[in-house]
Formats: structure tokens, C-alpha cells, sequence
């Protein structure tokens, strides 16, 4: 294409660009409704229309500049690798667990110190980061390695922390004993979940884990005796050792940790506890599903995602597979919601609708499916950027969808994208040399 | 069971369904034809609810409501319609030979984008618009007054037409012919000379058109909305397109009259507040006993 051609192609579709979006998108960035009648000028509109044609062209530059690059790169010679050397002499593995786990350690270590630099705010960003990267992992193991698309994720997560706010008010659970019952109780969910929908792939079981997962959410609303209803439920803060994180005891006799210690009372206690005991849960579930990913199931989670036929036609039992990803992923949610819960000392059903669940997927989706680095690193950023940028709050929403539809077109690997350890072709000096 | 309570209900549901179905329409065209399920779709529903606010608003007291009323059709289905077009353009048609999984994504993205767009431009709070027809039909049925007011009957007439244009047009003429096409086999359709993603474009406008009738309607009947209305309104009306045999077009107007007058008798006999539940309930059973719903064809599994 001649470069007068090209501008003229970048003049027209800015101008396509430009009118559609006066057409859509105008109307409502002109006028605002105010009871019965509407106020505002069509400046924005325009405004807005112009920006979108100006990012449509620049976006065009980028890629022609893109396709062009790429025609450029070449393809692995490998006639110089004679035909007498065995496949192990032209191929090795290539191997990326290293940076990962520098990643990893690295994200640990700065969690692990960063209480002490910042102060109760911090601990509080801290502590939804790390729920969200709980939530993220979970979600992971369903939609990333296994590919089974649950948009009601946060069914498991609001079950985990019921069972927690419930339990204590009904049974006087503590804190220690919640977590492994709300985790059983969640991958219990999951399997009952997971039964009906093996036959289903994709779209149908995005919907029917969607429909799941606003049945949970208007149970909870609507069950006035039970959960409280909209006016939600009281969850007691953690205790440990039976030594309570509370100004006075709330049960008769009872010690609190800072009477127990001979400190002053500070609610940072409750913080840092809350925050200590999350990070060594994060820490052991990102080891267990790093493991899990290598193992067999964690392949075979993998290799149901890419084809459930051969998957089956290859032995895979695809009832235990696809029930251990959704028992597993339901599992941690249910922990995540115990943390969550016993963090905010108060849980209503708004803190489980469908917005967490696509927040929750948004996550996965930019972190890079299956990544387990990428997931980590999405869920920091998307919970730590909001309190970074709070004049931008209202955007928020806007930002994570334009980032999906974004990343699925650009990116649709995500931010930091899964690689599988993999053989690649030995650089050629060596066959030089033998 | 009162006689009154039982005729009162059939008729809100039928109004109910009505609407569902016109909904139900872009879900099932869509699904038909590219195999997926366009998330953002509510959304658009919700849209063209704010869009007839805004022109009854702009026009005002200066015309007649019959006027108002013309004009509002026009350009919130004129203006919808190219929404629809601009999504799929955008959204969807770059991610043809992609995963399963990446359009769905993308669609729930779209979804977050247009609620967070109406809120940003118009506010969180309810909007409402004034009564363009006031007054009804009333009978005295054993006992009871049953009612139906003018708006009700637009409802039910205007749906019936749109559904029959819809219909006419995708049996009768040469664009419908293409979309059967296209619908059947992408591949052979393409290589028989039709643009496929031209006639892809086609139905995501004609599904977005039909939830703008469907949001007209709806405004005037029920008079308020926020910009949050589109997710349930949309997984019910998926629910009809789904009960009715996704794919099929009859299929999604039956599903939505069943849908709508399921619903309406559960809240009027069973129990409100869960009249939400009940319709998941549905969609979840329906999906996982039978799948190809009422009218639809079974799916068959391909290597």
C-alpha cells in the first residue's frame, strides 16, 4: 500500500470512528437526565467522539508498524542441524521456573517486610490485596488450567464466609475451625455444582455457574431468619490461642492478647495478625498449586482445557479431573472468604454479587490464564491501583472493562503468560563444534 | 385462588413475556450464528432505556405524546441499532478465530464498560419518565378488578409485530436467506458468495434493535430504571432464548411468554421475593436436562 493510500485509509476510519461514536456513545455523554428534563451541551460529546477517532488512529499506526516488523523476523534454520544427530542433541528444555520463582520470592519478601514501613492503612490495602490474590488462584485453577468458564466464583467465596459469621453465631466456631470447614464446605459446594455441569462446556456453563451464583446471593438476601438478610451478619474477629484481639473479652473470664502480653490496646494487633496469618496462607497456597500444576492432575486439568475429547479418548477420567478443579478453586475461595469476614467483622450479601465475580475473573483474564505470577500480580494491581488513584475511583469500572476487551484482542495471554516448560532448538554454535 | 388474582397475573405475565421474548431475540440470533452468547446484550436493553428517557425529555411538552412517541421508536431503535453494530465491530469481530472463551470476555467487559459509562455520564441515582398514555381497560371478574392499561396493550401488540416483521424478514427475503445460510454453515456460505461477516454484523444490529423496542416499551410501561437493570432483565431473557431452544426464533418468543407467565404466577401465588430464584432455577434446570429447550435442535458433539 502506497503511504498517500494509507493516510487516506487512517483520515476515513478516524472519521468512521469519529461519527459512530457521536451516534453511540454521544447522546449520552451530551445530555444528563434530571428528573423529567435534561441539561448539558453537545461539547462533550464531541470532545469525547474526537478523542476516541485520535486513539483509533494512533492505534492503526501502531499495528500497520507491528505487521511490519513482524514480516521481518525469520524462521529457525534448522537445515544446520544435520540429519545424523539424535533429537536430543538439537533440542533442550527451555526452562522458566527460575525467574518465576525469583518473582515469587521476591513478591513474599516484600510482603513479608512491608508491614513495618507502612502503617494500619496499608495493612488493610494489604490484606484485600491478598484475598484477591487468594480469590485469583482459586479461580485460576478453574478457568485457567482446567478452561471451565465460572462466572459464579464468588458463590464459593461468600459461602466460605458465611459459614464462618454463621458458624460462630450458631456453634461459637473459632477463627482456626472455620478455616478448614469453610474450605470443606466450599469444595462440597463445588462438587454439587461441578455434577450437572460435566456434560456442559463454555458458554452453557458460564451460565449456569452465573445462575448458581445469583441463586446463592438472593438466598442470602432473601432469607430474612437465617443469614440477617440485607442487613447482613456479625462476624467475630480471630483469636489466637483463645487470646482475643478485642479491647475488653468478649466471653466471661476470657484474656486478650494485649492483657495477655502487658501491651497498650491497638487495633494494628488485629491487623497485623489478620495479615500474618493470610500471608502464610497465601505463601503455602501458591506453593500448592505450583506443585498441583506439575503433577498429574494439574496436566491433566491442562490438557482437558485443550481438548475434553482426546483428553477422554486418552483414559482421563473427566468426572474426577473437572470435579477436583472445581473442589479445589470452591476450596480457597471458601478460605478467602473466611479471611474476608473475619477482616471486616461484618458480611452482607452486596459484597457477593456478580461485579466480584467478574472482578475476580477480570484478574485471571489480565493476570494471564493459568499464570500463577500473572494472577499474583493482577490481583496486587488491581486492588492496590484504586487506592493509589482514588480521584479516578468512579472510572474504576470502566478501566477493568476496557483492559478485558483489550487484553482479549492484544494480549489474549494475559500480562504474564503461562508457559509450560517446553523443548526448544539448541543454538547453532554448538553443532559447530561436535 | 381467586379467579381475578389468577386472570390478573396471566395478563402481567403475557406483558412480561412479551418483552423477554423481543429481548431473547438478539441472544438467540446471535447464538445462532457465531455460537456465543452476547454478554453485553442487557446492557444494550438498559441503554435504550436511558436513550427513550433522553428523547422524551429533549422533546418535551412541545409535540403530541402519539409524536413523542413515533419519534422515540425511531431514534432509540435507530440508535441502538448502530450500537449494536459498533460493538461487534469492536468487541467481537477481531476475535472471530480466537478460543471459545475470548469473546465471552470480551462480552463481559463490554458489559462493565456500558454500565460504567451510564453511570459516569448520567449518575447512579433512578431515572424516571413521565406517562405518555394514561388510562386502561378494567373488567369485574368474580369478585375483582382485573386491569390493563393502554401501555400493556401497546406492549403485547407492538411485540407481536416486530416479532412478525422479524420473522417475515429472516423466511422471506434475500438478507433473511443469507442469515439462514450463514447460520447453517459460515464456511459455505462464504465460499456461495455471501459476505459472512457482513451478515454477522446484520444480526448483532436486528438483535440490538429488537431489545430497544423491547426498552421503549418497558420504559414507558414501568416509568424507572437505573443503569444496573440490564443484568437480570438479560439473564432472563437468555433463560427464554434458552427454554425455547436457543438458535430458533419462534423458539425465543414462546420461551419468553412462558418465561413471563411462569414468573408472574410464582410472584403472585408463591412467593415474591423469590421470583428472581425461580427464573435462575429454571435456567439452570432447563440447561442441564435439556439443553436443546423446546424448539431447538440438539447439539452434536465434533472432533
Amino acid at each position: 500500500m502506497s503511504r498517500k493510500n494509507q493516510l487516506m485509509d487512517y483520515i476515513k476510519q478516524g472519521f468512521i470512528t469519529f461519527f459512530l461514536s457521536l451516534i453511540t456513545l454521544g447522546p449520552l455523554a451530551a445530555w444528563q437526565l434530571q428528573g423529567y428534563e435534561v441539561s448539558g451541551s453537545l461539547l462533550r460529546a464531541f470532545r469525547l467522539s474526537l478523542a476516541l477517532a485520535v486513539f483509533r488512529v494512533i492505534q492503526m499506526g501502531i499495528n500497520s508498524r507491528k505487521q511490519a516488523a513482524k514480516k521481518e523476523v525469520k524462521g529457525i534454520d534448522l537445515s544446520s542441524n544435520n540429519g545424523s544427530r539424535s533429537l536430543s542433541g538439537i533440542f533442550q528444555w527451555e526452562n522458566h521456573s527460575q525467574g518465576t520463582k525469583l518473582f515469587l520470592s521476591a513478591v513474599l519478601l516484600v510482603a513479608a517486610l512491608a508491614p513495618m514501613f507502612g502503617g494500619n492503612y496499608a495493612l488493610t490495602v494489604g490484606i484485600t490485596a491478598f484475598i484477591y490474590v487468594l480469590l485469583g488462584l482459586g479461580l485460576n485453577i478453574v478457568v485457567g488450567l482446567a478452561g471451565l468458564l465460572d462466572l459464579g466464583f464468588v458463590a464459593f467465596y461468600a459461602v466460605g464466609a458465611y459459614s464462618y459469621a454463621l458458624g460462630a453465631e450458631h456453634w461459637g466456631m473459632g477463627f482456626w475451625a472455620a478455616i478448614p470447614f469453610a474450605a470443606g464446605l466450599a469444595a462440597l459446594l463445588g462438587c454439587l455444582l461441578a455434577f450437572p455441569v460435566l456434560r456442559m462446556h463454555g458458554d452453557y456453563l458460564a451460565i449456569v455457574t452465573l445462575g448458581f451464583g445469583e441463586i446463592i446471593r438472593l438466598i442470602l438476601n432473601n432469607w430474612l431468619e437465617f443469614t440477617g438478610g440485607p442487613n447482613g451478619i456479625k462476624a467475630p474477629y480471630p483469636s489466637l490461642f483463645g487470646l482475643e484481639f478485642t479491647r475488653s473479652a468478649r466471653i466471661e473470664g476470657g484474656t486478650t492478647f494485649h492483657e495477655f502480653l502487658g501491651i497498650e490496646y491497638s487495633s494494628d494487633y488485629r491487623y497485623m495478625f489478620i495479615y500474618a496469618t493470610l500471608l502464610l496462607v497465601v505463601a503455602c497456597t501458591i506453593f500448592a498449586v505450583s506443585k498441583l500444576k506439575n503433577m498429574s492432575i494439574g496436566r491433566a486439568w491442562e490438557a482437558l482445557r485443550e481438548d475434553e475429547i482426546a483428553c477422554r479418548s486418552l483414559g482421563i477420567n473427566h468426572v474426577t479431573v473437572k470435579l477436583s478443579a472445581f473442589a479445589m478453586g470452591a476450596s480457597i475461595a471458601g478460605v478467602a472468604g473466611v479471611f474476608f469476614a473475619s477482616y471486616q467483622g461484618f458480611i452482607n450479601p452486596t459484597s457477593f454479587s456478580f461485579f466480584e465475580s467478574a472482578l475476580i475473573l477480570a484478574i485471571v483474564v489480565l493476570g494471564g490464564l493459568g499464570s500463577i505470577p500473572g494472577v499474583i500480580m493482577a490481583a496486587i494491581v488491581l486492588t492496590v491501583l484504586p487506592e493509589l488513584l482514588r480521584q479516578f475511583a468512579e472510572y474504576r469500572i470502566l478501566i477493568f472493562g476496557i483492559s478485558m476487551v483489550g487484553m482479549m484482542i492484544w494480549k489474549p495471554r494475559g500480562m504474564m503468560a503461562n508457559v509450560r516448560a517446553r523443548l526448544k532448538v539448541k543454538p547453532t554454535q554448538q553443532s559447530a563444534k561436535t | 385462588m381467586d379467579s381475578h388474582i389468577l386472570i390478573q397475573q396471566l395478563a402481567n405475565g403475557l406483558v412480561l413475556g412479551s418483552t423477554y421474548g423481543l429481548i431473547a431475540v438478539g441472544y438467540t440470533m446471535v447464538y445462532g450464528i457465531i455460537g456465543m452468547i452476547n454478554f453485553a446484550h442487557g446492557d444494550i436493553y438498559m441503554v435504550s432505556a436511558y436513550l427513550t428517557a433522553l428523547v422524551l425529555a429533549l422533546l418535551g411538552a412541545s409535540v403530541s405524546p402519539l409524536v413523542a412517541l413515533i419519534l422515540a421508536f425511531v431514534l432509540v431503535v435507530g440508535l441502538t441499532a448502530v450500537f449494536g453494530f459498533s460493538i461487534e465491530r469492536i468487541a467481537y469481530k477481531p476475535l472471530r478465530k480466537s478460543p471459545r472463551l475470548a469473546p465471552l470476555i470480551s462480552a463481559i467487559g463490554v458489559s462493565l464498560i456500558l454500565q460504567n459509562y451510564v453511570q459516569i455520564t448520567q449518575g447512579a441515582r433512578n431515572q424516571a419518565v413521565p406517562t405518555l398514555i394514561p388510562g386502561g381497560l378494567e373488567w369485574n371478574v368474580g369478585g375483582g378488578v382485573v386491569g390493563i392499561t393502554w401501555v400493556q396493550v401497546m406492549i403485547i401488540v407492538v411485540s407481536q409485530l416486530a416479532m412478525g416483521a422479524l420473522t417475515w424478514m429472516i423466511s422471506r427475503t434475500a438478507l433473511g436467506r443469507a442469515c439462514r445460510a450463514t447460520e447453517q454453515d459460515p464456511k459455505m456460505a462464504a465460499i456461495l458468495g455471501i459476505n459472512t461477516d457482513r451478515i454477522i454484523a446484520t444480526v448483532f444490529t436486528l438483535g440490538a434493535a429488537m431489545a430497544a423496542v423491547a426498552g421503549v416499551l418497558v420504559t414507558l410501561n414501568y416509568g424507572s430504571f437505573d443503569f444496573s437493570i440490564g443484568f437480570v432483565t438479560g439473564i432472563k431473557a437468555f433463560t427464554a432464548a434458552v427454554l425455547g431452544g436457543i438458535g430458533s426464533l419462534p423458539g425465543a418468543m414462546i420461551g419468553g411468554l412462558l418465561l413471563g407467565l411462569s414468573e408472574s404466577l410464582f410472584s403472585g401465588f408463591v412467593n415474591s421475593d423469590y421470583k428472581d430464584v425461580f427464573a435462575f432455577s429454571l435456567l439452570v434446570l432447563v440447561l442441564i436436562f435439556k439443553p436443546s429447550g423446546l424448539l431447538g435442535r440438539p447439539q452434536v458433539e465434533k472432533v
